[in-house]
């Protein structure tokens, strides 16, 4: 029901917003989101912070690139019927890839560990030109065509970009529910008791890994069709680190909070040089972050709901996910 | 042949500098299993204050010693400042190490620019001696990297297992509460192994400038070896973090000689490959 | 500098408050103005000013507005910027960007906005004007061939080099400078026994260093910024003394003032560039002197992107003047008079461009000289006039040799 209230609000900005609004900002917002919830789903139901749902992002940003139209005469063109369940096939299965490999791990382990295969990944794409066309990568990935222009243009990306990120969080409270994300849970909270309990831990793993593979392939997709390309650029440091500082705004114990996360920080970035000098935007967005790492280590989301709460009364019941 | 000696040497070489830059990260970790992503830009800091120092006084030494001092003191101030206030939320100081580690690479982007720089060697230092066994010109800073890596390897351990404070560290690794309870002044010995942890990271910063060169972006070249090489050689342990530096340094040189194209990939395989079989690393204790 | 960024901001921000009245011209610029690059993307953007301050900040009338975006060469931040530009202020013109891979994606994204002309800064990739070219990217100066142009005939010939190798950063761009390179010099009856690509960003060279044949009369390194420092420091403490030919970026500035232990080794060295500090053409000259004036804490002399930039901003300014400021037709009275533009270009030549709206340009071979204070610099030794982008090739020929790439061209 409250998510009625965000999302027909949401359905009907582009009547009110120009295209640089609509695409620039908030497309951008909820993509960037989508591929932050993956995180944050991970941060919130593993305990694991995972420095690698880029990559997983890129990958099936790649797929849909390699098997679909791109201007650089590399790949093997596909129907979209197939490309698109593929290019989120592969982002699963290379989420379990990851998990497997990042199973016994937690904490700050895990974060090395996923930030060393993001990192590999990144290098693997500038050198490898047969499956990734190296540092240039693809361009020209235009999106399926819709009547006369595509499913990028502006207005409708946005609305596809809308129903993904509300079918994604629909997807992780779903998830969470089932009994392999209670099992996903129970692997958080007491990993040792499960293992007593001759429960593997494994697979609770992975899964949780495959499904974030999901979500962050998801927005994959949609950021290649926004982007109308994928290099190794998309998935380097940067956006990396881009993913990480919007989750930590949104607050990582807070899902849903990525996209409050990702609308900050796309404001930021595009408005930031109308207010200081662009040579120190870094120096904002880190101090931004230090503050609230510091001062509201559950970002602004839970800030949010606090305040909320205070306004009321201390009324309203919480409610924990 | 001789290119194969001549690699497995600048392997060693490396392995020595990536010894250096990862000792300290790995010190850090070892007593407050804190993961400092702040140690790359230590480290650069520690390069710039060496390059800077050097070129004004003339004096190496006198910068590798400046370096070190410069980035010791931040390190013992963002433990103070920022990371003691979380002590026990290891999650939060990585995250707080990151923002940090934004915030001191935009600052020396803004002081020293994006230039490349290069720390002038004394001449005992600089050029190459003939190795007439291979009949070729080596580099002497590189073999002289070698020799410091020994030293402060040597006296790291020799400062661990048989000083008192090295005593109390190793207390504190095995057992925090103990030592608090004891009534060790904790706090402080933490600092001090922030500043010993970044005193190592901007000496290597020093040395990396003056073997290598030194520019944005070094900070998270060396962060990145210096993950791999904790993760791969174990977290916590001197003898981890020189084990580790050993196989990514020779790794990384055999890949640049032999298979150009993927050199910067072969590393990472190896540490996957490492966390796959043995997940806290060649010589890590396991993680609880 | 500050006080000008400042009043750029502001002019955008009022810009992105009301729409431009139709006394206004909006100009978007992209560069780099953060990371490493800020330095050169700076550079690029007191090109753009320069150009406009030449025209009177105006143009029939038509008050000029300078929006300033910065990317941070990745190609989809030239995008989001470019997007900024065209859908957020009401940019008509672009001028940027500033490296290669951002070229090339402003080309595509070119397409989606046929109403809006981009010039190119200094990006200098190959095919962002010669392969698919866009009708609607321009490039008012030459791509990576372009820049090494002179330089293979005078090493072979000149310096009677016989046999090179080439040590060069893994990309497009240093592909392309390997092409310039080798088109001329196995031309002239030269080879090239290997080639070693190396990834961006490595620091330690010396088992490259150690690789290169001992048989070569000279290495072509085509490495940016610290890559070539590292190099070179690397390959001088080895012991080695073969000569250096160098690549455009590589006898930069940055390079030449690092006062590193290889600087004696350098002197002598060859280079290609579209750009040399201390020409003495007077309309160089002149040129650097404005910008001295207008730029006291700039750079010691215009660098390779307030060049480009400039040439860019000038294009501009001179098809404005053209159609009186209008360019409510979409532009296209406007690119009709840019294709067939001339005019006198900072070093003295003619620019005007080919059929795919690509400079025909003038290049220099270089070398490094000690300067009086003991200090590196640079000394032209040759001037390439009219460079086309085939180099002087027929156009089916250059093409069906294929893009670029680890192994094109080849002459072992």
């Amino acid at each position: 029901m409250k998510y009625l209230l965000i999302l027909i609000p949401m359905a009907l900005l582009p009547l009110v917003l120009n295209d640089f609004w609509l695409s620039q900002v908030l497309t951008r917002a909820l993509i960037m989101g989508t591929i932050a919830l993956s995180l944050s789903f991970l941060a919130t139901y593993l305990g694991v912070v995972s420095f690698a749902q880029v990559t997983l992002a890129g990958v099936a940003g790649y797929a849909i690139a390699y098997f679909g139209p791109n201007t650089v005469g590399v790949g093997v063109p596909l129907p979209l019927i197939v490309t698109i369940p593929l290019a989120l096939i592969l982002a699963m299965a290379a989420g379990a890839m990851m998990g497997y490999i990042a199973r016994r791990s937690r904490g700050i382990y895990a974060i090395m560990i996923t930030l060393a295969i993001g990192v590999a990944f990144f290098y693997f794409t500038r050198q490898n030109y047969v499956l990734f066309n190296g540092f240039t990568g693809f361009s020209g990935v235009i999106a399926p065509a819709l009547g006369e222009g595509n499913w990028g243009d502006p207005k409708p990306l946005y609305f596809l970009s809308l129903i993904v990120a509300a079918i994604c969080v629909g997807l992780v409270q779903g998830f969470v529910r089932s009994p392999l994300g209670l099992a996903v849970q129970a692997v958080r909270d007491a990993p040792g008791r499960l293992l007593a309990l001759g429960i593997p831990t494994t697979l609770p793993i992975v899964a949780a890994f495959a499904f974030s593979g999901l979500i962050a392939g998801s927005g994959g997709i949609l950021n290649v069709w926004f982007q109308e390309r994928v290099s190794s650029f998309s998935v380097g440091f940067g956006p990396i680190i881009d993913i990480l500082i919007i989750s930590v705004i949104g607050g990582l114990r807070h899902p849903t909070g990525a996209f409050v996360g990702a609308i900050v920080y796309v404001v930021l970035d595009i408005f930031a040089i109308d207010l200081i000098d662009r040579d120190r935007f870094n120096l904002l967005i880190g101090i931004v972050l230090l503050l609230i790492i510091v001062a509201a280590p559950n970002g602004l989301t839970q800030l949010i709901t606090d305040g909320a709460k205070k306004l009321r009364g201390g009324a309203a019941k919480s409610r924990t996910t | 042949m001789t290119l194969f000696f001549v690699v497995t040497l600048n392997g060693l070489t490396l392995a020595a500098l990536y010894f250096l830059a990862a000792s300290g990260f790995s010190l850090i970790f070892g007593l407050m299993r804190t993961v400092n992503m702040a140690h790359g830009a230590l480290l650069l800091l520690g390069g710039y204050v060496g390059w800077s120092v050097a070129d004004a006084t003339g004096l190496w030494a006198l910068g590798v010693l400046a370096g070190g001092l410069a980035a010791a003191l931040a390190g013992a101030m963002v433990q103070i400042g920022v990371l003691g206030w979380m002590q026990g939320d290891e999650l939060r100081q990585t995250l707080a190490s990151i923002a940090i580690s934004i915030i001191l690479a935009d600052l020396m982007l803004w002081i020293w620019g994006g230039n490349t720089y290069q720390v002038r060697t004394p001449d005992w230092l600089s050029g190459g001696v003939r190795l007439e066994m291979l009949g070729i010109g080596y580099a002497k800073v590189r073999i002289s990297l070698m020799i410091f890596a020994l030293v402060v390897g040597v006296a790291l351990w020799l400062f661990i297992q048989k000083t008192r404070i090295g005593a109390v560290i190793r207390a504190g690794v095995d057992d925090q509460q103990m030592l608090r309870a004891l009534g060790y002044p904790i706090n402080k010995i933490f600092i001090l192994v922030f500043a010993m942890g970044g005193m190592l990271a901007g000496m290597a910063g020093v040395i990396a400038g003056s073997a290598l060169s030194i520019a944005p972006g070094t900070d998270l070249q060396f962060l990145l070896s210096s993950l791999v090489v904790v993760i791969v050689g174990g977290m916590g342990s001197v003898g981890g973090a020189a084990l580790g530096a050993l196989l990514i340094g020779l790794a990384e040189q055999y890949g640049l000689a032999y298979a150009p194209t993927y050199a910067a990939v072969v590393t990472f395989v190896i540490m996957v490959f490492v966390l796959a079989v043995r997940p806290q690393g060649l010589l890590g204790r396991s993680e609880k | 500098m500050k006080h000008l960024k400042i009043a750029v901001s502001a002019i955008a921000l009022s810009a992105a408050a009301m729409p431009a009245s139709s006394e206004e011209i909006t100009i978007g610029v992209i560069s780099i103005l953060e990371g490493a690059f800020a330095a050169l993307g700076q550079d690029g953007i007191r090109g753009v000013e320069m150009a406009v301050a030449d025209a009177g900040g105006s143009v029939a009338g038509n008050e000029i507005n300078l929006v300033v975006v910065s990317s941070d060469a990745s190609p989809d931040s030239a995008v989001a910027a470019a997007r900024r530009l065209i859908e957020q202020d009401g940019a008509k013109i672009i001028v940027g960007p500033l490296s290669g891979s951002e070229g090339l994606a402003l080309r595509d994204l070119s397409r989606s906005y046929p109403d809006v002309t981009i010039i190119n800064g200094s990006s200098g990739a190959q095919d962002t004007t010669l392969r698919d070219p866009s009708p609607n990217f321009y490039r008012f100066g030459g791509d990576g061939a372009q820049w090494m142009a002179g330089v293979g005939t005078y090493a072979h010939d000149t310096l009677g080099y016989e046999k090179v190798a080439v040590v060069a950063e893994d990309y497009s761009f240093p592909y392309t400078q390997v092409l310039g390179f080798m088109s001329e010099f196995c031309a002239a009856g030269g080879t090239v026994p290997e080639k070693f690509w190396t990834p961006i960003g490595n620091a330690d060279y010396s088992s490259v260093v150690y690789s290169i044949p001992q048989d070569v009369d000279a290495i072509f390194v085509a490495l940016g910024g610290s890559d070539a420092v590292s190099f070179l420091t690397q390959y001088q403490q080895a012991g080695f003394s073969t000569p250096i030919i160098g690549g455009s970026i590589t006898i930069d500035q940055t390079v030449l003032s690092s006062d590193a232990s290889f600087r004696d080794m350098l002197i002598g060295a060859p280079a290609g560039t579209p750009t040399v500090s201390d020409y003495d053409s007077p309309e160089w000259v002149a040129f650097a002197a404005a910008y001295a004036e207008a730029y006291p804490d700039g750079l010691g002399a215009p660098s390779i992107f307030a060049h480009h930039y400039y040439m860019g901003a000038q294009a501009a300014m001179l098809g404005l003047e053209a159609v009186g400021g209008d360019l409510s037709d979409g532009g296209a009275a406007f690119r009709a008079v840019l294709d067939d533009l001339e005019f006198i270009q900072p070093t003295g030549g003619t620019m005007r461009l080919d059929e795919n709206r690509n400079g025909i340009v003038d290049n220099f071979v270089i070398e490094v000289v000690e300067l009086d204070d003991g200090s590196l610099g640079t000394r032209a030794i040759q001037v390439v006039k009219d460079v086309n982008q085939t180099l002087g090739q027929d156009l089916e020929t250059f093409l069906a040799a294929g893009p670029v790439s680890r192994d094109n061209p080849s002459c072992p």
